[in-house]
């Protein structure tokens, strides 16, 4: 009985179709095991630098198409010291997390009582679904009639980019909420708020944190674009300036920003998300007696 | 209270694929649905659909009453047949139909670059580990930049014309695209492997017969996703780059004279168009992925 056991062990095969040790060891390969894989990962980044430099260097193109790494670091720095990087950083942060925690905190409470009473999931869901075929950007000009370019238009537009998702993954998470569960806190004599507490609530979580997550990343994603179209502050503005003065050193700095929040809003949610869900393999019900 | 029963009668697969991009729940394979709406008489079907319409409706109505009446400012504001009769003019004039069939034709045309470069290089990256390790940290690295902040940057490159429009809608179908066949082909389950490697195939064969198909439907998810990018892609460099025909343009022209009417419609034209791609990606998907429902079905 044992031996396709024995013989599956030996071959202990990767995930992946074609991640057999090649037999030759390439000069690749001995570099990838010699330094290890995370510093490998570093290989093609230092190699566009590389490539940058060279070619700002050379004059391939001139500096106001490619400015040299070097002076996109010293703008950074002047920009860092100045001030103006951290103000700028600030507007937006402070406007993604006034737009999210409005948008999310409405999506979750219209997911889940649309995801608790099939009533009201008729009245809303249809007009819901509609609207979300427009994506949030197709609002834009709309809001921007009604709302001028101030700071109301950023809050709106966030607060209905992270609202959507946020909805719909709550309602789809509540409705998906196996039944054996509530049979079983119904057997136990859960009233409606612990069968609410204890069990639905804790069992739709993965689900409304996947609609967190998607709903923070269109925030950012739409927050950008607003500030790229109608704003004189934020990192969008930041890029549409230096855009504007062919000062690209200034438009590359912006963008690394950008990118630096984006990591950060997706690692620190990765984290919560690991953090709430810690119950999650031990326990075999979404008691949450934890 | 009668309402939390109906949690009770609802599916209970957990295992549903989540809701992304609000509407395109069409992705689920159809046989989950089945057990929703048979605890549904007719009857109460019907009172849904009717119960569907009345916020709506209630909009039309304030809509109608608030213009007609001076409730608002009737510059700004309006009136909904208004919409009606610029949808009908535009059609006629020929105007709409310009403007939507250069904004599809970009679309297609960048998402088309997109999803090929994308399944070839998430392909790449699922299949070598070392490639994964070479180019994956810096191909996260990228994805983390909100798209439209490269606009910018790819205007002073390449200028701000159809070019630019068309790579940036490429690159925002290829991230999801990669990020999804890389996930597919990774969870390819290593028994399906062995049991190729056991009849002998050859390493193209195993990719070709048996990679391939399991990966096909995490494809098919990335596509659908990077089809969302695309076109939101495109009204965004329509608004960003330099004004030619195409829906996002009609929208900011309608904005920049004051023209809600003109605005509106774009708005709708944008939707419907969302709308139908993500319907005719599922379609294309049940299609092609026939065998996957007939193989659960087999299981039953």
């Amino acid at each position: 009985m044992p031996q396709p056991e024995v013989s599956y062990q030996l071959r202990a095969p990767e995930a992946s179709a074609a991640s057999e040790k090649p037999a030759v060891s390439t000069p690749l390969s001995r570099l990838t095991s010699s330094l290890g894989s995370a510093s490998v990962g570093w290989i093609v980044p230092a190699a566009l630098v590389l490539l940058w430099t060279v070619a700002a260097d050379r004059g391939w193109a001139p500096p106001q198409f490619l400015p040299p790494p070097s002076t996109v670091l010293r703008t950074f720095g002047e920009q860092y010291d100045s001030g103006e990087l951290l103000t700028n950083f600030a507007v937006s942060l402070g406007r993604v997390a006034g737009g999210f925690s409005l948008g999310a905190l409405l999506g979750v409470v219209l997911g889940v009582a649309m995801g608790l009473s099939r009533t009201l999931e008729d009245y809303l869901s249809p007009l819901f679904r509609a609207a979300s075929q427009v994506p949030v950007l197709g609002w834009l000009p709309l809001a921007m009639m009604f709302l001028g370019i101030g700071e109301s238009l950023k809050l709106v537009i966030i607060a209905h980019a992270s609202l959507v998702p946020v909805a719909m993954n709550t309602l789809k998470g509540i409705q998906s909420v196996p039944r054996q569960y509530v049979e079983v806190a119904r057997a136990f004599g859960y009233s409606h708020g612990q069968l609410l507490r204890k069990v639905i609530f804790p069992a739709s979580v993965p689900a409304m944190f996947v609609g967190v997550r998607y709903g923070i990343t269109q925030a950012w994603l739409s927050l950008v674009t607003v500030e790229l179209l109608a704003s004189s502050e934020g990192l969008g503005f930041m890029i549409v300036w230096g855009r504007q003065l062919l000062q690209l050193d200034l438009v590359l700095a912006a963008i690394i920003v950008i990118g630096a929040v984006g990591l950060l809003f997706d690692k620190s949610l990765a984290l919560l998300e690991a953090r709430l869900l810690r119950w999650r393999p031990a326990s075999t019900l979404a008691g949450g007696h934890s | 209270m009668s309402e939390l029963l109906t949690v009770e009668a609802r599916g209970s697969s957990a295992r549903e694929p989540a809701v992304e991009a609000g509407g395109s729940s069409a992705r689920e394979p159809g046989v989950d649905k089945p057990a929703v709406l048979e605890t549904r008489t007719w009857w109460q079907r019907s009172l849904a659909t009717r119960r569907g319409l009345v916020v709506p409706g209630l909009v039309l109505v304030a809509w109608i009453v608030a213009t007609h009446y001076g409730l608002v400012n009737k510059h700004l504001v309006a009136k909904p047949e208004k919409v009606v009769t610029r949808a009908i003019e535009e059609l006629r004039n020929g105007g709409l139909l310009l403007n939507l069939f250069a904004s599809i034709k970009r679309d297609l045309i960048g998402f088309v670059i997109g999803a090929v470069a994308g399944v070839l290089f998430g392909g790449l990256l699922g299949v070598s580990r070392r490639s994964e390790r070479l180019f994956g940290p810096t191909f996260h690295a990228a994805k983390q930049v909100a798209m439209f902040a490269w606009i910018p940057l790819m205007s002073v490159w390449l200028g701000t014309g159809e070019v630019a429009k068309v790579v940036f809608i490429a690159v925002a179908a290829f991230y999801p695209i990669v990020v999804n066949t890389q996930e597919g082909i990774e969870s390819v389950a290593r028994e399906h492997i062995e049991v190729a490697r056991a009849f002998r195939y050859t390493r193209w064969q195993i990719v070709r017969k048996v990679v391939f198909p399991s990966a096909l439907p995490s494809i098919f998810a990335g596509v659908q996703t990077g089809l969302i990018y695309a076109w939101l892609g495109t009204i965004g460099a329509e608004y960003l780059l330099s004004p030619d025909l195409g829906i996002g343009n009609l929208m900011i022209e309608g904005r920049e004279s004051l023209q809600m009417d003109k605005v509106l419609l774009g708005v709708t034209v944008v939707g419907l168009v969302g709308a139908s791609i993500n319907l005719l990606a599922s379609r294309l998907e049940q299609y092609v992925l026939r065998w996957r429902v007939t193989a659960f079905e087999a299981r039953q």
